[in-house]
């Protein structure tokens, strides 16, 4: 028999796909019943960008979640570079880009700490990352006196806040936005990318990974990496959108991980897609907006996200009975 | 036989069983009398753990009688044949290592006093039974995790008599002692013995068997094919008594002697933690069978070669080349390649497409834009040389059946042109029709100038697949047997009777 040729290819392709995009179509369906004009391009560009930040650590935990590893430590990542950023910066226009750097390489080195501490000290990742958040946390205290020091330029806060004005048809494009499609694109890439298959087969099953020649430690640091960088640029646009504060981050490392499980990426590793995982953080936002709409309290945010993490696990083990 | 028998302690008849509609167990009859040492010996999957599980409660016979003391029982659960008087020491050991010998003897019934644990009594009673088996100088307060595997053995085989137990059932005992320790082991048994119980004693190792039991059953594919009196009984007679087939001839044609090239791998004084005094050479063209006892070191060989549990000692050389074989990833690049035994835990992603299956070894080894096409394709092409069944390449490869899996598999490597091959158990769990598949491109790696080195613990593969074999026992190359050697030499090397190999 020759295989068959790739005509159902396209079924074995939607197929983890599926299920997030019809949550997402109905909860819009219900959000434009409420707010008819929700979808009128305005008002979506500006839900888009809002959401930004989510849907970039959601991608970012894509990543670290599908090596089999999870990231706990991203909400207080973006806490401690919004309270970097503004002591460094301390309203100096000229000081933006240089600082925007400096982030990055933060990000990268929490990334490769907790990479490194998980494979190579052989710490369990979920501690190794609450380890990450609670030094953190601690160290943007101490360093700061228990207060924010300085402030953000405006410059800095451009890309955060601002946007392309006046663009025909869709009104205003906040740079977010495009900031967010150009790191989609870049994850989309990635997770199709030699790198990007290793790594699923890395969570999937490390022994057979190792014994294929796989540095199974050194593809799980990269994916640590990569979960700091996408936390360093959602810092920035928290920054820009929101200003300075401690409570920048907090419980944004819950929100990316239902995201990436409600977008169908396993527990566990070895299975989703970056797209799940970004469309698992709209449809979140999109919930949390109609929550908003329909007046339930924002205090239920957390008792949603547990039950929808608790919800989306189960009906996994039902679809993927032990491997 | 005349003169009066003392009744059997434990009597089985006609003990059957299956598993996911695969005999285990066929018409099994077997009795142990009271102080009898009585030995079940058998090739691997031969049913002898399978046997030992029925009778000690953790499987359920699906036909037959078990006749324990002269009244026919059903166990439900090891509980309940442990409740009965049949004790057990398994392969594994079961204990706890932070608490101490008493503590672990009495686990769950703890003598009580005023409903508080009586240790006193707890303590005193272990050292009673501890130098009932001669065991006396064995502090019973001392914890467990100190102990060498021989005295945990002890604490075991107490713990049952703590029991009442009047039948042990030892599988594979010696199978993690040292050589000194084998001694006490025998020691100790011959001890329970003189107390009347009986004792079911699996083993592979023949000098065990000849050394402690009074009769031996011979087990083959589930049936118990006899029962012999130790004392009439030779080495070679069991030997044949436990192989006993027909070679068929569907194998491939070996190697002609023109068809060898040079000298592929040589391994001088390899050792390890499993391995000891390794030395081989693996030539271009030929197929190199090992075989050998579960836990004898055939795998770890395979697994120290491709540097997944790596030689610690000893040198090897691959063309001629001084290699340090430290990882898989530096196998791979030396030009050798590994089909593992457990296809599920070390052979296959099971959540990933086939196609990503395959691709697995060269994006990991050969990664980046240039020549991916090429990469893909040419596992594309091997895949449907393989004739893989498959409802396309993105499918999901857990759906596959093995013999399909193990093409995937095959392919990833082939992919990457290896000039080594070391496949362990390249037919495991896999149909008859891919079986002969396998082999056919087994052989035919071999004739592009492979070297293949094969791992099998079924002697008709080991035998018609290999142009040489080595046969390794305890960790170490038992000898080495030319093409044409037979089943009886193979077991012979394996088990150990000290006999000149053939050839």
């Amino acid at each position: 028999m020759r295989i068959a040729r790739p005509l159902r290819l396209l079924r074995f392709r939607s197929g983890g796909l599926a299920p997030i995009i019809v949550i997402l179509a109905v909860l819009l369906v219900l959000l434009t019943a409420r707010q008819p004009d929700f979808l009128s391009p305005p008002s979506l560009m500006s839900f888009l960008g809002r959401s930004a930040p989510v849907v970039l650590l959601a991608a970012g935990q894509y990543f670290v979640i599908v090596s089999g590893e999870l990231d706990l430590s991203v909400g207080s990542l973006v806490t401690a570079q919004v309270v970097i950023a503004a002591r460094l910066i301390d309203g100096d226009p000229s000081a933006g880009w240089p600082v925007v750097v400096l982030l990055l390489a933060f990000g990268v080195a929490v990334g490769l700490v907790n990479g490194l501490v998980t494979t190579r000290l052989r710490v369990p990742s979920f501690i190794t990352t609450l380890g990450m958040f609670l030094i953190l946390v601690g160290a943007v205290y101490l360093w700061s006196d228990g207060a924010p020091k300085g402030g953000l330029s405006e410059e800095f806060r451009l890309l955060g806040r601002s946007a392309f004005e006046d663009v025909p048809a869709l009104g205003r494009i906040p740079y977010a936005l495009l900031l967010l499609l150009a790191a989609a694109a870049l994850a989309l890439v990635l997770t199709r990318s030699d790198f990007g298959r290793t790594l699923v087969a890395v969570g999937g099953n490390p022994r057979t990974a190792e014994l294929s020649g796989v540095r199974v430690w050194r593809a799980k640091t990269l994916a640590f990496v990569l979960s700091g960088l996408a936390a360093t640029l959602a810092a920035v646009l928290i920054g820009g959108y929101s200003g300075v504060s401690f409570q920048a981050g907090a419980g944004l490392e819950f929100g990316a991980i239902t995201a990436a499980v409600l977008g169908g990426v396993a527990l566990g590793g070895g299975r989703g897609s970056a797209v799940g995982a970004m469309l698992g953080a709209l449809t979140l936002e999109t919930l949390f907006t109609l929550m908003n709409f329909y007046g339930v309290s924002g205090a239920l945010k957390p008792t949603v996200q547990g039950a929808i993490i608790l919800i989306a696990v189960a009906a996994a083990s039902f679809r993927f009975p032990s491997r | 036989m005349s003169g009066l028998l003392p009744s059997p302690l434990l009597a089985l008849r006609g003990i059957g069983k299956s598993f996911l509609g695969v005999r285990v167990l066929d018409g099994v009859d077997l009795q142990v009398r009271p102080g009898e040492v009585h030995a079940v010996v058998g090739e691997n999957g031969a049913g002898k753990s399978t046997l030992m599980k029925v009778v000690s409660g953790v499987h359920q016979p699906d036909e037959g009688t078990i006749e324990f003391a002269g009244a026919p029982r059903t166990f439900r659960s090891p509980r309940e044949a442990q409740q009965a008087g049949i004790g057990t020491v398994y392969q594994e050991l079961t204990l706890l290592p932070e608490r101490t010998v008493a503590e672990n003897v009495w686990l769950g019934r703890e003598p009580l006093r005023r409903g508080l644990v009586d240790r006193r009594a707890m303590l005193g009673r272990t050292a009673e039974l501890l130098a009932s088996v001669g065991e006396g100088s064995l502090p019973p307060d001392t914890r467990v995790g100190r102990l060498g595997v021989a005295q945990q053995q002890v604490v075991e085989i107490v713990k049952a008599l703590a029991l009442d137990a009047r039948l042990l059932i030892m599988d594979e005992p010696t199978a993690a002692l040292a050589d000194h320790e084998v001694g006490q082991l025998y020691a100790l048994v011959r001890r329970l013995q003189e107390h009347g119980m009986g004792v079911l004693y699996v083993s592979h190792r023949l000098k065990e068997v000849f050394a402690l039991s009074s009769r031996i059953t011979v087990l083959k594919d589930g049936r118990a094919v006899t029962t012999l009196d130790t004392a009439d009984t030779s080495a070679d007679q069991l030997v044949r008594h436990m192989v006993g087939r027909e070679l068929s001839s569907y194998y491939p044609d070996p190697a002609q002697p023109q068809e060898l090239g040079p000298v592929r791998l040589t391994v001088r004084g390899g050792g390890n933690r499993k391995l000891r005094g390794i030395d081989l050479r693996l030539r271009a063209g030929e197929v190199l069978g090992v075989g050998g006892l579960q836990g004898s070191g055939r795998s770890a060989l395979a697994r120290a070669l491709f540097g997944a549990a790596p030689f610690s000692t000893g040198q090897v050389t691959v063309d001629g080349a001084p290699v340090r074989l430290r990882s898989p990833r530096a196998a791979i690049r030396a030009g050798i390649a590994y089909v593992s035994e457990d296809r599920k835990g070390e052979g296959i992603v099971a959540g990933q497409s086939v196609l990503d299956n395959a691709l697995l070894a060269g994006r990991a080894v050969r990664p980046g834009r240039l020549g991916r096409g090429a990469r893909t394709a040419r596992v594309r092409e091997l895949l449907a040389a393989f004739e893989l069944r498959a409802a396309g390449e993105n499918q999901e490869i857990r759906f596959l059946s093995g013999g399909n899996q193990q093409k995937v598999v095959l392919a990833r490597w082939l992919a990457l042109a290896p000039r080594i091959l070391l496949f362990d158990e390249p037919t495991r769990g896999i149909d008859v029709g891919a079986k002969s598949a396998i082999h056919d491109l087994v052989r035919r790696l071999a004739r592009d100038g492979a070297a293949v080195l094969m791992v099998s613990s079924e002697l008709p593969e080991l035998l018609g697949m290999s142009d040489r074999i080595i046969v390794m026992r305890d960790g170490r190359i038992a000898g080495e047997l030319a093409a044409g050697a037979t089943e009886e030499d193979v077991v012979a090397l394996a088990v150990g009777t000290e006999r000149e190999a053939a050839g």
